[in-house]
């Protein structure tokens, strides 16, 4: 990815159109209206983020980028058939019911004495309550059991992808066929568009659930147990993604982002992944470096090639080649880095980055230095 | 047995002097007459309804618009903890056992119900876990785990303050009251029914409560257990949720959802059963399929217990245990489908009136059916997956809460009121009253079901613009604020009405059960005379013939023993309801009040660790225990 002429800080949000040709053999739907969104910012953090230049559309590549309705890949293509007819099925149930009672309300008849009508209204009950209900709901059992059939196992042959989520952000590793082959990642997913990736689904602290609504429905990640879900993107682009299930004070902000990509173009990603960082830098960001190492980012983050082992945080190795930060949560731009390195705590208050208040010629060069991690 | 005597003849002032509370402190808080304890109980439930209902309104604030900044995260999750937590634990259930407690003597022609001493104690024991758990915003360190307060995240390495203590001990205070409110419910609807109210003659708010009540008995020792679990696991380090040390999260799931959905039918069913009280007074006709609403109310309590994995269909279970619980969350649309369509052929074949009450327990049946094809969806495991944690699951839920509770709530307000109080609600405010409560609520509460499926998920403080749920979550807010007019509206009609409300008579809708016999509001003994029951609606044997149940004979309420030598009322057999014996009934006692005192000494010392004082307090529970058992002659003569 890094060094291409579309670099990822640029295309952030933007569809990724160009395999569509070439790759999965689909072609792109529709073009998509690119409408870039502003945000209203209340927070000072976001203004500050705003200020820096940061581009804060958060998924301008659909207008309804986390809707359940419109699905571009397997299962939640499955899935969501079932959604329609089970949605479509309850608004007809409303409807009906609706009109029942407004015409029992208000349907003219004599004064309004207490009677014993000679009809029961039994056959009402019987009917509308039991037979009715019965042959719908069995419809809707069959129908639903088919689905969870069709749905559940991974494809044979998949490649896995180990994700593990911690408060409040993702760790994303794909198992080498040596440990050296390894790669680690952090809040971006990539996969081949078209074929089919095994997710093993773990947490590393409290229950979180992996979701990619345009993809798959929910898998939760549970301590103590792995779980495993399976997703296939049809179209190549970037799919938000999030966390499901309640998880404490930043869970509004624990997000992902995957991206479907042409599988040679996922090759080359791959490949540039697992090399280390650069190890001969330009003297800015060598003394950037040495900042790294010296105010304690090491002891949380990674960065493969030098000494910084920390496992707390996600692995900044190639930090460059993502498109968010912070979970998800801000683009990858150089005034949001400068405000997320300076003072996390003001985007997501509660989470466990500490604020950092370095000196400004300090804080420089470090950003200068994280701006080679391509 | 004591002399027939009729109702005019009857020694009113005698019956008064025997069933009265002593005016002063040792009245006011030693009252066993249930009118009072369920008064009490509507109104302390009422005003969590409106605590909860403030906290819905911040928060409603908070998401009126994308990264919005009013509330931090801590305070936003300590906000919406409380706000389920009151809702579903201290207004949902509390304010139907209030109605129970009221109306359920009245309604089978009893004085009393079956332990009158227990039911004081569930009240303040209700009362007072509800202050124990308001204790905690106070300090800052509410719940903030959601009301189901899912482990690990529960667990002292990621929750450090008292706020989860707080949560399970107030919630196991709670379900001490819960349970023993339960065992008095079941206790007077098998013993306490008037000679001749047969199990096929009992009113479906019986029915209600009762299913209730026995569900609430085999549920909650699991919500107790989970939540003992997760106090020794907090306090002591016993590994219960942690996986680190040996434990599994997945177990506080399984303990909480055991309980948790049979809950939801107990919050709703005596709600249900309100409105089946309802409907039949103005559609003008008795209740069509009685025997098989009274048999869908039972298997509903039933098949409730088998379906909670429906809450945990994404934790990864295997795909047959997610059928069987698809099929068995379906399955229980079937008796709620009788219910629906049982009201609905009422009013069609009735010659209805729509006064406040019906209007409320006409819109209770749409919301009930869009609360209830909502969770069909949920019921479709594969599209679960989508849903569930969403605001879709958001909207079900209010639908089920508001709809299904509050709506029925407001009718056997709107319709009890003049019982309790002697005047009628104002019809022209109540009408704008129930309009602007719908429009309000399926305003605010619609877009909310769009949200989620739009893929909002649930519990968060804030979202980010561009998602599509800009507009909808503006409208959930203006819907909502206009809803709490709505809640606003009947307080001030409530407020208005208690003194200048039309004098209301004994039966201002000319309803047919026992309860409209005695004079509004009642006298301390209910009935001057025991009623005997041969129908279910003995007030209009006279004017409809042959009805449901009818024996040959007719319902007497203007004859019968008077039982006027202590608190007496009538044993009656568990299914036919002949008499059996003549009760004596306990005097007000202070034994309740002190036990509640005792019990809020030992959960105070518990959650702060404060060791003596939870011990004092456990000496003071025995003690009161003790004191209130202690073997004394029976007061005021023997039994007849």
């Amino acid at each position: 990815m890094a060094g291409e002429p579309d670099s990822p800080r640029t295309s952030a949000m933007r569809p990724d159109r160009r395999g569509a040709r070439g790759g999965a053999g689909r072609r792109a739907a529709r073009p998509g209206p690119r409408r870039r969104v502003r945000t209203t910012v209340a927070s000072g953090a976001w203004a500050a983020a705003l200020a820096a230049g940061a581009e804060m559309g958060f998924v301008a590549c659909e207008r309804m980028p986390a809707s359940t309705l419109s699905m571009a890949g397997v299962p939640g293509a499955a899935q969501t058939r079932l959604g329609w007819v089970v949605l479509g099925v309850s608004a007809v149930v409303v409807v009906v019911v609706t009109v029942l009672v407004l015409v029992a309300a208000l349907r003219r008849r004599g004064e309004p004495v207490l009677i014993m009508p000679a009809r029961t209204g039994l056959r009402w009950v019987v009917i509308g309550g039991i037979v009715v209900p019965a042959v719908v709901l069995t419809v809707l059992f069959v129908s639903t059991t088919l689905t969870l059939a069709q749905v559940t196992p991974p494809p044979r042959g998949a490649p896995t992808i180990e994700i593990t989520a911690r408060r409040w952000w993702w760790e994303v590793q794909y198992p080498g066929s040596a440990p050296a082959a390894a790669v680690t990642t952090a809040n971006e997913v990539h996969v081949p568009v078209g074929r089919a990736v095994r997710l093993v689904l773990a947490s590393g602290d409290i229950i979180h659930s992996f979701w990619v609504p345009r993809l798959a429905g929910k898998t939760d990640m549970i301590p103590g147990q792995r779980n495993i879900a399976w997703l296939a993107a049809r179209e190549p682009g970037v799919y938000y993604g999030r966390c499901g299930e309640y998880c404490g004070a930043q869970h509004a902000k624990m997000q992902l982002r995957l991206v479907a990509e042409p599988p040679a173009q996922f090759e080359r990603w791959l490949a540039a992944q697992r090399q280390p960082a650069a190890g001969v830098l330009p003297a800015a960001a060598d003394s950037g470096r040495q900042v790294f190492l010296r105010v304690g980012c090491a002891s949380c983050h990674t960065i493969r090639g030098t000494p910084a082992r920390g496992a707390v945080g996600p692995d900044l190795t190639h930090l460059m080649s993502r498109r968010t930060i912070a979970g998800g949560t801000l683009p990858n731009t150089p005034g949001a880095l400068a405000a997320w390195v300076a003072n996390a705590q003001a985007v997501k208050p509660g989470a466990l980055m500490p604020a950092m208040p370095l000196p400004a010629a300090e804080l420089r060069v470090l950003l200068t230095y994280l701006g080679t991690l391509r | 047995m004591a002399e027939v005597q009729s109702v005019e003849t009857a020694p009113a002032e005698r019956l008064e002097r025997i069933w009265g509370t002593e005016p002063g402190l040792f009245g006011i808080l030693g009252t066993v007459d249930h009118k009072t304890i369920g008064k009490r109980y509507l109104v302390t439930a009422l005003a969590f309804l409106l605590i909860g209902g403030v906290e819905a309104m911040a928060m409603r604030a908070q998401l009126a618009g994308p990264d919005l900044a009013l509330l931090s995260p801590e305070e936003y999750d300590q906000l919406f903890s409380l706000h389920g937590t009151t809702m579903i634990f201290w207004y949902a259930l509390p304010i139907l056992s209030g109605f129970s407690n009221y109306i359920w003597p009245l309604l089978i022609g009893s004085r009393d119900m079956a332990y009158p001493r227990v039911n004081a104690l569930s009240y303040w024991l209700f009362l007072a876990s509800g202050i124990f758990l308001y204790t905690s915003p106070f300090l800052g360190q509410a719940p903030n785990a959601g009301w189901f307060a899912y482990a690990p995240y529960t667990l002292r390495q990621y929750n450090p303050g008292l706020n989860m203590d707080f949560y399970a001990l107030a919630l196991i205070f709670l379900t001490v009251s819960t349970t023993v409110g339960a065992i008095n419910f079941i206790g007077t609807v098998m013993k306490m029914r008037a000679p001749g109210m047969s199990l096929n003659r009992m009113p479906i708010f019986m029915y209600g409560t009762m299913t209730a009540s026995f569900a609430s008995i085999f549920a909650l020792p699991s919500l107790s257990v989970a939540l003992v679990f997760l106090y020794l696991e907090r306090r002591f380090g016993f590994p219960f949720y942690d996986p680190a040390g040996g434990g599994h999260p997945l177990l506080w799931q399984h303990l909480f959802w055991i309980f948790g959905h049979p809950w939801v039918y107990i919050i709703v069913l005596p709600a249900m059963g309100i409105v089946s009280e309802v409907i039949p007074t103005f559609a003008r006709r008795p209740l069509v399929g009685y025997t098989l609403v009274a048999m869908a109310t039972v298997a509903t309590g039933i098949i409730g217990f088998g379906v909670w994995v429906h809450h945990m269909f994404a934790t990864g279970l295997p795909p047959l245990s997610l059928s069987f619980f698809s099929g068995a969350s379906l399955l229980i649309v079937i008796p709620s489908g009788i219910a629906v369509f049982a009201w609905i052929a009422t009013i069609w074949t009735g010659r209805p009136v729509f006064r406040t009450p019906m209007l409320f327990a006409t819109g209770f049946i749409v919301l009930f059916v869009i609360g209830g094809v909502s969770g069909v969806v949920t019921a479709a495991v594969p599209y679960d997956w989508q849903v569930t944690d969403t605001y879709f699951v958001v909207a079900h839920l209010h639908y089920v809460l508001i709809g299904i509770n509050l709506f029925g709530v407001m009718a056997g307000f709107y319709y009890w009121f003049p019982k309790m109080t002697g005047r009628l609600l104002d019809e022209r405010l109540g009408k704008w009253n129930f309009w602007v409560m719908f429009v309000g609520f399926n305003l605010g509460f619609f877009p909310m079901h769009i949200a989620g499926l739009l893929g909002m998920p649930r519990r968060v403080y804030t979202y980010p613009a561009g998602l599509g749920w800009d507009g909808l979550n503006l409208l959930t807010t203006i819907g909502s604020y206009l809803f709490a007019l709505g809640i606003l509206l009947f307080l001030i009609n409530v407020a208005r009405s208690r003194r200048h409300g039309e004098s209301a008579g004994p039966n201002p809708w000319d309803g047919g059960t026992l309860e409209w016999a005695t004079p509004s509001p009642p006298p301390p003994y209910n009935f001057a005379v025991i009623p005997t029951v041969r129908s279910g609606y003995p007030l209009w044997e006279d004017r409809l013939g042959r009805l449901r149940g009818a024996a040959a004979a007719r319902s007497v309420v203007t004859r019968g023993p008077v039982l006027d030598q202590g608190r007496e009322t009538v044993d009656t057999s568990a299914l036919d309801a002949d008499p059996v014996a003549v009760l004596r009934m306990p005097q007000d006692s202070l034994w309740p009040f002190l036990l509640a005192v005792a019990t809020s000494v030992a959960f105070y010392g518990a959650v702060f660790g404060a060791w003596w004082l939870a011990g004092l307090g456990a000496l003071g529970i025995v003690a009161t225990i003790l004191g209130w058992l202690w073997p004394r002659s029976l007061e005021g003569g023997a039994v007849a």
